[in-house]
Formats: C-alpha cells, sequence, structure tokens
C-alpha cells in the first residue's frame, strides 16, 4: 500500500519515453507482453461483470433470507449464499461495480489535483513550489486510513466520500512523482532551445513537458487504481462502507464473522480483490516496459559486473621478449545484442616494453578504452572476451582465476580512470580509500599506511595532505581529485599503469601539471604505462609509442616522433590533418564600410 | 565609420542566490564589457568556473542579469519581459555543447526544425519547404527530416542544432562549446559548416570554448575569461600566438600540441614559465 | 548537522501543529448534532441541549479549539463522548499494542529486506525473479487478506498461534510473542515487497557507478566492495522508503487489528469513527502523527549520519 514516490525513479521514469514507442504504438507494444494481455483480459472481464451486473444475476445482491442462509452451490445460487441468505455472486458482481466506481473516483481525484499542481510547481518553481511541496509532505506523513477515519467519524459510512478524500490523500504522491519529472526535464538543454525559439511557456509545456510526464503518470495510475481498490476494501472491512451497498471488503467483514462455520465464503471476494489488484500491478510493470524501452536487460547486464568476465579462449603461442611487460595477441571483445553477438574488437594485438609509455589513440567507438579494460579484467559483465593470450611478466592473465586477478590488479597494475569525481566512493573520506589498498596488499599496519598515504599525497602535488587525507570527496576539487586517483593507482609500486582518457575530464591547465605528474612518476618507477587518449596533444606531449585504432582494429603502430612526421595509415592521416591545433587563425574582418 | 556593434554588454554583473538563511549570492561575472558587430565571430575562451557559458546564458536571456547593461542592435535587451524576449527570437539563437541532450529525443528532426519556423507564423506547406532548405544548408539528406535525434551521430545531431539555430534567419548564434563534445574530425567538419554559413549569410557568434585551437581556427576577435572577468580581448591571432596577459600565456603553454617536439619546447618554456612565476594560479 | 538537526525538529513540531489544527477544524466542522447522536433519537431538545453545554458544544468553535489546545499542552486529551473516559487513558493503553506490532514488522521488513534486496542484486537468479514476483504479491495482496489467510491456517485449522487477543510483554514473553506473530508477520509480506525492491534497485545501481570499478581496479575483495562501499551508497534510497513504509504499517495495522482482535490505537480509532467521537479521534491524530515526527526524526538522523555532505555542513 505504498506509492512510488521515490524522486529518482521518478526522475529516470522522466527520461524512460523511449521515442521508437510513440512510432510502433503503445498498444502494439503492449500486446507483445503476455502478462499485460492477462492482465488487461482479466480487467475486462471485472468491468463487463460490473457494467452487466443486471444481466448476469436475477438475484438483488442485498436482499437476505434467513432460511436461506449458508446454501450450498445450486441453481438459483450458482456460488451459493451467506450468513444471512445473500447470494453471494450477485454480491460479487455488484460488489465490482463498488470498487471499479470507488478507484475510479480516486484515480480522477488524484489527477485532477496532482498533476496540475505538479506540473505547475516543477516548471515555475518559486513560492507555489514551495507552499505546494509543504502541503504534500504534510499529507504524506499522515497514514491514509486515519485521515479516511476522521472523516467518516464526522459524516458517517460513506465509500464514495471517503474515496474522494482519498483521491486528495493521495494526490501527493502523483504532484511529486510530475513535479520531478518536470524539474528533470527542465534541465535538459532542448527545452532551453525551445524557450531560445520564442516558444511560449503553455506550448513549451504542451510540446516538451508534457510527453515527458504522461508516461510515468500512465504507470502510477494503474498502481493508485489497485491501491484504491485495496484501502476501499479495507474500510468496508472494518464496516465503515456504505450500508445497503454490496462490496468485496464488506463481503470479507460478513466471512470474517463466520470465519469458524464458513471460511470459504472468504475466497470469493479475496480472490476478486487480489486478482484485480494483480492486474492493475503486472499492467503498471508492462506500461513501464512498453513506454521505457527494456531496463531490465540492461540491469541485468551491469550486475554481473562483478563476477570476473564471462568466457575467456586460450590458445598458446611463442614466448615473448625480456623487456615486453605486457603482451596482448589477438584481443576480440564482443556484446550480446538483438542481431547475434557484436564484436567491438577484432583481433587487436600490442606490446608495451618496461618502461615504455603506449598511447592508445582513437575516436570514440573504436574500442580503445575497451581494450584497456580487457587487460584489467573490468568489462562490463555481458561482454565476452578471448585472447591467444594476454602475457604480464611471464603470467598469462587470461588463464588466472578471479581471486589470482584480484591479487594482480591494485598490486601490480594501477588504473587512472577518466572522470576524477564519480570515481571516488562519496560515503567514505579520501584517506580510507588511499589506505585499505595498501592495507590490503602490501599489508601495511594502519599507521604505516596512513604516513605511506600522506607521503604519496605529498608526491602528487597536494599541498595540505593531512587535509586532503580526512576530506570527502565533495571536499576537494576535480584536479586534486585526480591527483588522489593517481596516489590510489601508483600506492603498491605497480610494474604497469593503465590511465583512461586521464585528462580529458580537465582544464588544460590542470592537464598539464597532471600530464607533468604521470611522466615523473613513470620515469621515477619504470613503469609501463598504457594511455588511452583521443588528444594527439597528450600523445605528442607524454607517449613513446603510438597505436592508433579504428573500429575495434589497430591501423598503425609507430614511434611517435615517426607518427607524427611521417604517418603511414591514411586514416592516421586524415586524423593528424583534422586537427585544427597548428592551423592558420581566422583572418580579421574587414572593416565595413558606410553600406547599411 | 561607427557602425552600432550587433550586440553590446557593458560591466555585467551575474549573480546567483544561493539557498539558505542569509547566504550571500555568488558572483560569477565581475563587470564584463565587450561588443560583437554584424558578421564577426568573437570567441570566448576560458576554463571550467571562468564565467563564459554564463555570459551566453546572459545574452540569450537564460540567466539573471544583476547589473549593467546588454544592448542589441542599440536597443537594451536585459530585463525585457516575456514577451519581449520571445520577440527576439528571430533575432538570436543557440546552438549548445551537448547534441545529445539539446534536441527532444521524442520530435523528428522534421518537428524540431519546423517549431521555430511554426512560432514565427511560417505556414506549414512553406515550412515543410524550408525545412528541406535548412537540411541542405547543413549537408544532411532530405529524407533526415522523417528520422529520430537518436539515430544520427553526433557530428549529424550538432548539424540538426544548427540548422533549428538558423531556421530564422538570425543575425546572433550564441554558441556554447558547441564542438567540444565531438570526435576530432568531426570536429574540424562542424568548424567548417559554421565559417560556410557565416560566409553566405552573413551572421555573427559569440563562440564559447574551452579550446584556444578551435577559437583561433573561428573567431574574428577573441575574449579570454578567468573567473568571471575579461582579462584579454583582441585580434585572433594576436591572442592565440602572442597573449599579452599573463593568464592567456599560462592556457596557450598548457595547451599541448600534436608535434612531439614543438610540444616538448612548450612544456620547458611552460615549467620554466612557471618556477620564474611563483607558482600562479593553480 | 546541529542546525540540520534543529531545523526538522522544528519542522516536526510545525507538523503536529498544523495537522491538529486541521484535523480539528475539519471535526469541528457540521455534520449531525453530536448531542444528538450521542442521546440517541429518543432524547428531549432539553436533554440535547443539557447535553450540548455538558460538551461544550455551545461554545464558539475558536473558543473550543483553544480550550482543547490548552489541555493538550497540559497532557490532557478531553473525555470520550462515549465511554467518558479520559482519551488520555484509552490511548496509553492502546499504544503498546499497536507500537509491539509496528516496531517488530518494521525490525523484521528492514533485516529481510536488506538481504533479498542485496542477494538478488548481486546473484541474480531465482532469487531476484523471487523477489520481482514478491514486490507483484505483496502490492496485490493487502496486510489484513494476509492477516486473514494466516488466521485462517494457523489458527482457526491449525491452533498453534492464538486467533486473537494481546498478551502483554510484562505479563507474558513467550505470550506476548505468540500474540503479536501472526499480525506483525501479516504486516511484514507487503513492507518487504516494497523495501526490498527499493534496496535491490538501488544496490543495482550503485554498482554501476564508476567508483565501484575503481575500486575492483584496486585489487579490493568483492566482499569488502559489496558490504562496505556498496551498501553504504544505497542505504540512503532504503533507509527514506523505509520511513515512508512506517506509515504505510500504521494504517495497515488498523485494519490488521481488527482481523486478530487486537485492542490497538486502530481499533480506538475504529469505533471513534463508527460512533462519531471527536475528542477520540483527535487523541489517536495527535498521538499518530506524533509518532511519525519520531520516526522521520530517527531517519533524518540516520541519514544525516550515512551523508558525508549533510554531515559535514
Amino acid at each position: 500500500m505504498s506509492l512510488p514516490t521515490d524522486p529518482t525513479t521518478a526522475a529516470t521514469l522522466g527520461h524512460a519515453i523511449d521515442p521508437e514507442v510513440r512510432r510502433a504504438g503503445l498498444v502494439k507494444r503492449l500486446v507483445r507482453i503476455p502478462t499485460a494481455v492477462v492482465a488487461l483480459v482479466w480487467l475486462v472481464v471485472v468491468v463487463a461483470a460490473a457494467v452487466l451486473a443486471p444481466l448476469l444475476t436475477s438475484q438483488s445482491p442485498t436482499a437476505s433470507d434467513i432460511l436461506d442462509a449458508l446454501a450450498p452451490r445450486g441453481p438459483g445460487h450458482p456460488l451459493g449464499t451467506d450468513g444471512v441468505g445473500r447470494d453471494v455472486w450477485a454480491q460479487l458482481i455488484y460488489g465490482a461495480r463498488t470498487s471499479l466506481v470507488g478507484a475510479l473516483i480516486v484515480v480522477i481525484v488524484s489527477l485532477v489535483v496532482g498533476l496540475p499542481a505538479g506540473l505547475i510547481a516543477g516548471y515555475f518553481r518559486g513560492r507555489f513550489d514551495g507552499i505546494s511541496t509543504w502541503i504534500a509532505s504534510l499529507l504524506m506523513a499522515q497514514p491514509a486510513i486515519i485521515i479516511l477515519l476522521v472523516v467518516l467519524t464526522q459524516v458517517g459510512r460513506n465509500t464514495a466520500l471517503a474515496m474522494f478524500v482519498f483521491g486528495f490523500v493521495i494526490a501527493p504522491g502523483v504532484f511529486r512523482l510530475v513535479r520531478a519529472s518536470v524539474i528533470a526535464v527542465r534541465e535538459e538543454l532542448f527545452v532551453d532551445a525551445a524557450r531560445v525559439s520564442g516558444l511560449t511557456d503553455p506550448r513549451l509545456i504542451r510540446r516538451h513537458i508534457l510527453p515527458v510526464v504522461v508516461a510515468p503518470t500512465v504507470i502510477q495510475m494503474s498502481q493508485i487504481f489497485g491501491i484504491a481498490i485495496v484501502v476501499q476494501a479495507g474500510l468496508e472491512f472494518l464496516g465503515l462502507g456504505s450500508a445497503n451497498q454490496a462490496s468485496w471488503g464488506g463481503m470479507l467483514n460478513d466471512a470474517f464473522q463466520a470465519i469458524y462455520t464458513a471460511p470459504r465464503l472468504l475466497v470469493w471476494p479475496a480472490l476478486a480483490i487480489i486478482l484485480t489488484v494483480t492486474a492493475c500491478a503486472l499492467l503498471g510493470n508492462a506500461l513501464r516496459d512498453a513506454l521505457g524501452g527494456a531496463p531490465a536487460a540492461r540491469r541485468r547486464r551491469r550486475r554481473k559486473e562483478l563476477s570476473d568476465t564471462g568466457s575467456v579462449t586460450v590458445s598458446t603461442s611463442p614466448d615473448v621478449a625480456d623487456d615486453v611487460a605486457l603482451q596482448i595477441d589477438s584481443l576480440v571483445v564482443s556484446y550480446p545484442g538483438a542481431a547475434g553477438d557484436r564484436e567491438v574488437v577484432h583481433g587487436v594485438s600490442l606490446a608495451i616494453r618496461r618502461g615504455e609509455v603506449l598511447g592508445l589513440v582513437g575516436e570514440s567507438g573504436s574500442g580503445k578504452s575497451q581494450t584497456a579494460f580487457s587487460v584489467l579484467g573490468l568489462l562490463p559483465g555481458a561482454a565476452s572476451m578471448s585472447a591467444d593470450r594476454i602475457q604480464f611478466h611471464g603470467e598469462d592473465l587470461t588463464t588466472l582465476s578471479g581471486a589470482a586477478m584480484n591479487r594482480l590488479r591494485g598490486r601490480r597494475i594501477g588504473y587512472i580512470p577518466q572522470e576524477p569525481m564519480s570515481n571516488l566512493d562519496p560515503s567514505f573520506r579520501v584517506g580510507s580509500q588511499l589506505v585499505d589498498p595498501m592495507r590490503h596488499h602490501l599489508g601495511l599496519s594502519r599507521k604505516d599506511a596512513r604516513a605511506e598515504a600522506l607521503r604519496l599525497l605529498e608526491r602528487v602535488g597536494i599541498r595540505d595532505p593531512e587535509r586532503v587525507f580526512d576530506a570527502y570527496p565533495h571536499q576537494i576539487s576535480g584536479g586534486m581529485a585526480q591527483r588522489v586517483l593517481i596516489a590510489g593507482a601508483v600506492s603498491c609500486n605497480p610494474e604497469l599503469l593503465i590511465a583512461d582518457e586521464p585528462t580529458t575530464a580537465l582544464d588544460v591547465t590542470v592537464q598539464a601539471e597532471v600530464l607533468d605528474l604521470i611522466r615523473e612518476l613513470q620515469a621515477e618507477r619504470e613503469m609501463a604505462v598504457l594511455l588511452v587518449t583521443h588528444n594527439f596533444g597528450v600523445v605528442a606531449d607524454i607517449c613513446d609509442t603510438v597505436a592508433v585504432m579504428r573500429d575495434g582494429r589497430i591501423v598503425e603502430v609507430a614511434s611517435a616522433d615517426d607518427l607524427f612526421s611521417d604517418p603511414q595509415d591514411a586514416y592516421t592521416r586524415m586524423l593528424l590533418e583534422s586537427s585544427v591545433e597548428g592551423a592558420p587563425a581566422r583572418k580579421p574582418l574587414p572593416v565595413i564600410g558606410a553600406t547599411r | 565609420m561607427t557602425e552600432t556593434p550587433l550586440l553590446e554588454v557593458d560591466d555585467l554583473v551575474v549573480e546567483y542566490d544561493v539557498r539558505g538563511f542569509r547566504r550571500s549570492p555568488v558572483r560569477v561575472l565581475h563587470g564584463i564589457a565587450l561588443d560583437v558587430r554584424r558578421g564577426e565571430t568573437l570567441g570566448l575562451v576560458g576554463e571550467s568556473g571562468s564565467g563564459k557559458s554564463t555570459l551566453g546564458r546572459a545574452v540569450l536571456g537564460l540567466a539573471p542579469v544583476t547589473e549593467g547593461e546588454i544592448r542589441f542592435e542599440g536597443r537594451a535587451i536585459s530585463g525585457l519581459g516575456k514577451r519581449e524576449r520571445r520577440a527576439l527570437s528571430s533575432d538570436i539563437q543557440v546552438v549548445f555543447q551537448d547534441p545529445y541532450t539539446s534536441l527532444n529525443p521524442a520530435m523528428t528532426v522534421g518537428d524540431i526544425l519546423a517549431e521555430p519556423l511554426a512560432v514565427g507564423g511560417v505556414a506549414k506547406g512553406e515550412a515543410r519547404q524550408r525545412v528541406k532548405d535548412l537540411l541542405d544548408a547543413v549537408h544532411l539528406p532530405t529524407d533526415a527530416a522523417q528520422r529520430l535525434p537518436r539515430e544520427f551521430s553526433g557530428g549529424q545531431r550538432q548539424r540538426v542544432a544548427i540548422a533549428r539555430a538558423l531556421c530564422r534567419e538570425p543575425k546572433l548564434i550564441v554558441c556554447d562549446e558547441p564542438v567540444s563534445a565531438l570526435d576530432l574530425s568531426t570536429q574540424a567538419r562542424v568548424l567548417d559548416l559554421f565559417v560556410e554559413i557565416q560566409e553566405r549569410t552573413g551572421v555573427a557568434y559569440l563562440f564559447v570554448s574551452h579550446d584556444l585551437a578551435v577559437v583561433r581556427h573561428i573567431a574574428h576577435r577573441v575574449a579570454v575569461m578567468y573567473r568571471g572577468e575579461i582579462v584579454e580581448l583582441g585580434d585572433g591571432d594576436t591572442v592565440t600566438s602572442t597573449p599579452e596577459h599573463p593568464y592567456t600565456q599560462k592556457l596557450l603553454l598548457a595547451s599541448p600540441v600534436p608535434d612531439p617536439d614543438a610540444q616538448a619546447t612548450r612544456r620547458a618554456r611552460r615549467l620554466e614559465a612557471a618556477s620564474s612565476g611563483a607558482g600562479g594560479a593553480r | 548537522m546541529f542546525t540540520f538537526l534543529l531545523r526538522r525538529i522544528a519542522s516536526g513540531v510545525a507538523l503536529v501543529f498544523v495537522t491538529a489544527t486541521v484535523t480539528f477544524f475539519l471535526t469541528a466542522m457540521t455534520g449531525s448534532d453530536p448531542a444528538r447522536r450521542i442521546l440517541g433519537p429518543t432524547a428531549t431538545l432539553d436533554e440535547v441541549a443539557a447535553k450540548q453545554a455538558e460538551l461544550g458544544l455551545d461554545q464558539s468553535v475558536l473558543q473550543r479549539y483553544l480550550d482543547w489546545l490548552g489541555g493538550v499542552l497540559h497532557g490532557d486529551l478531553s473525555t470520550s463522548w462515549f465511554t467518558n473516559e479520559p482519551v488520555t487513558t484509552l490511548v496509553w493503553a492502546a499504544l503498546p499494542i499497536t507500537l509491539s506490532l509496528v516496531v517488530s514488522a518494521i525490525v523484521l521488513t528492514a533485516v529481510i529486506s536488506v538481504v533479498l534486496g542485496v542477494v538478488s542484486a548481486v546473484r541474480g537468479g531465482w532469487l531476484d525473479n523471487a523477489v520481482q514476483v514478491l514486490s507483484i504479491v505483496g502490492f496485490a495482496i493487502p496486510s489484513f487478506l494476509v492477516g486473514l489467510l494466516l488466521s485462517v491456517v494457523f489458527a482457526v485449522q491449525l491452533g498453534i498461534l492464538p486467533a486473537i487477543g494481546y498478551t502483554p510483554f510484562s505479563v507474558d514473553p513467550v505470550g506476548w510473542l505468540t500474540s503479536i506473530t501472526l499480525p506483525a508477520v501479516a504486516l511484514t509480506v507487503g513492507a518487504v515487497a516494497t523495501v526490498s525492491t527499493q534496496t535491490r534497485g538501488s544496490m543495482i545501481e550503485v554498482l554501476g557507478q564508476d567508483y565501484v570499478r575503481t575500486l575492483r581496479s584496486r585489487g579490493l575483495p568483492t566482499r569488502s566492495i559489496l558490504l562496505k562501499h556498496a551498501l553504504r551508497n544505497a542505504a540512503p534510497a532504503s533507509l527514506t522508503v523505509l520511513s515512508l513504509q512506517f506509515i504505510a504499517l500504521i494504517s495497515g495495522a488498523v485494519v490488521i487489528e481488527k482481523v486478530f482482535g487486537l485492542n490497538g490505537i486502530g481499533q480506538l480509532a475504529t469505533s471513534a469513527a463508527s460512533q462519531g467521537d471527536v475528542p477520540l479521534i483527535l487523541g489517536v491524530v495527535l498521538l499518530v502523527v506524533t509518532l511519525v515526527v519520531l520516526v522521520n526524526l530517527l531517519a533524518d538522523l540516520l541519514l544525516g549520519w550515512l551523508n558525508p555532505k549533510v554531515r559535514i555542513a
């Protein structure tokens, strides 16, 4: 009996409209989901029974006949009679009327109250937002049934009125969902662009805001419909429903009075409630899938990330030279797709010598990051990887168990990520994120690890190591966070450093300092470095050797000097020529005479 | 000879309120002054937090103007009412950085381009022809109109965004980092498109970027921003190759050149400047 | 953290005050004449007038409100119109029953949901499917139906647990446990459905974060990444849902108390509603909203403690 009011779900739902849906048609998508079909069929049956009740039985649902009490199933009574001789079948179908009408009242009231209020509050913000949000939180802090009991204390038994009030009670859920969706979509640049295009507010809301709100609201309405049926049944069970009206909750109450004599009377109303509400829930889930693509598949892939990379096929090949730190032979990475597996890396081979900095360059989608994560064994769970060999200082990484790989990661292979702020755990202090791996790998005491962490922070150019050690990630700048991540990557003295676009998220002045730092650390510790980047300036600054990737293949490997002075591959040449760096400046605008 | 500039910004101050009791507002721009002439590209360079995007948003009416004035064709446009601001939409347009969120994913490219036309009162039949012409102008195939944004690559989406900006034949387009989310090869082609359109239509650009090389490529004049102030403003070639202000020099020396020898020299000069310049701003 | 806490306390007090005031005026408005309702249709007009004076209904609404509020501030919740007992006495007698029920249900929910949510997020497989089915079943079967079912099976058919009645903990701890087991379990099913689904979702989201990959790249043991880092970051969302569930559980308890014949707050409220006993329902509302505020405060404290951004500020 709770509502999906969490603002984060609301926000994601807001984004979840799949444009393809518009084209395919919602109904078509929906009938492809079996549970949706079952749910829809059941709801149609219930609605039909409610509407056609007088045609389906000649009995009155409220006429009691003590002489015919607790009659078994028979010709006059298809489901028998209850403790005071009322026909169960008639009660059941007339009860469906009561339930559906009540639920409809709730849906309409909550929509009429919650939707406009949420739209206005989310779009215009300001005072209305403040006040309405406050009222919503006030209402949400009250147990619904208690509010209804307060109202019924005053007016006596009245199901329709109780449901009308319940519409208001549950409206804050609609309000919050709509408001959160609106706020999320308002942040989108296309809304700014529409405003600059000169759209009026009503038009902007209709064209760009409302379509985003519709999907989550429709999903929520199917849930509210179910909740309303449950709450109404609860009130009727308490004996507070309208008198002289058949209802499922009322039937349960009557059956409860006779629980020792005829517990079977519980079955029919209970089934009716459970099946109808289940249908609402299933319909809601199906709508979510139909409107929002298939989040289930996406989730499943992510989840498997924690188990180490799935299928690995291995074969042997000749030995590698002594001074090679890392040798990759014929690496293939693929992802399952709708139309069979999709290969993103097609047989990449690479070698990095000790103390060498290899730049892996390419445009987005070239497979450069996939190659780097393959070495770390940190590809997303859905990926499957195979290689003839990934030889790291005499060990073939493709043959290692998950535990053995975990002993290498962080200890002998370090990793520097791209985005500094999202790569530190926001809930833990910077210090503990540095100390934990050192204690784990090097067996240092808490005190020694702390001293070492402080020394590292100082080494990466942080002026006040004590303060940063005790800080939470949100308290330090992006540049500083990247220094902390570099400190973490080298904390256990790795022989190989894998840096995935380590300066892309940084300002150029900070980028220069971070590249200096990586270069110094590399020289000082004689590490081999695999640096993934799309920036030829970064390559020129730090790399000894360059491998250029395109569409999952390496098109050219050369020393940095050769690559820039004499690129062999046409693609490399095209990339280098595309660079606007060093191109002539645009000519100044000629001063226009008095032509205008 | 003294033509009125298309856009003038005088002593512009932008402040944002900070939530919470008695918090003083944060000042993002501290008295900015610049102008853009007809048909000109003014490059606006700076690092994150320099206020360069805020300046663009203030011109678009998307950021609050606390003090100072913004004039368009000699008329003050800061603090306009909603109706008057909407009327300006035929003169001032925008291309944003992120081609993935600047196009409504639920609308076809044709609808996206027709929307500003409908606002401008263009009839449906005529709008359809105009959409065709616009797609042609940004070198997209005509059948693009029936497709959804997500069926396009980043560079193509940015072309759609440029076409949308061109719909109403504006006099000024604010370009907020329009190529920084694009791949290198795409970047160059989109920049060329910007130049081509400018030469054909005479539109002016206020071109915001963090990349000196990009700005050098497209801007006639360049303004360098640092912590909400303009520290240097001048001819594009001069500012991007022999800057005067220490911050611009630092920015230039920090940008890596795609040539190992030239970059080694630049790095050496930067390290030298840093050690002599007693730290500088970090 | 201190100002954060002060603000939450202030807003909690405001919530109690506003709720009490709105409820008072809601119940003071129109409706049938309470004196007539109490005395029945046979009473004379004089008797009704006398009863009105006795109940203070001849005074202005504002005066009655001020009197009531003054009483509340002195711990006097007025007298029930029908039993003539002080509302305070009635409510205090009922409170332990409802609290036993709701608190045991919330503790059970928290423990089961964390285990189910984490395991289904990490392992997937049949357990994951089970959690997803549970989320629908828990939504679709109202707790009082679960209660009825449990009652039929365990009390009526098997007779191993009592069908009705409450034994205070102080009298017989084992009796207390057996008397609340069925109702608490009935309440828990729906709550577990909601909270475990949330926990599963936020765990999956956290496990997809960049910093989890970076932690893995440091070679930390999987167990520590899961239980220390991921759970810690997933906890706030689950805690928020859990505190909202407390409110839903009170609603559920109102109906469950009838199923198991427990004379708790819910039964008081139900009888107040069916008889039109205004002072009693006002007392119940005041007590319930105070409980909710206290629980929210506790949740806020925990959330603040979990979130360094709040704790440091």
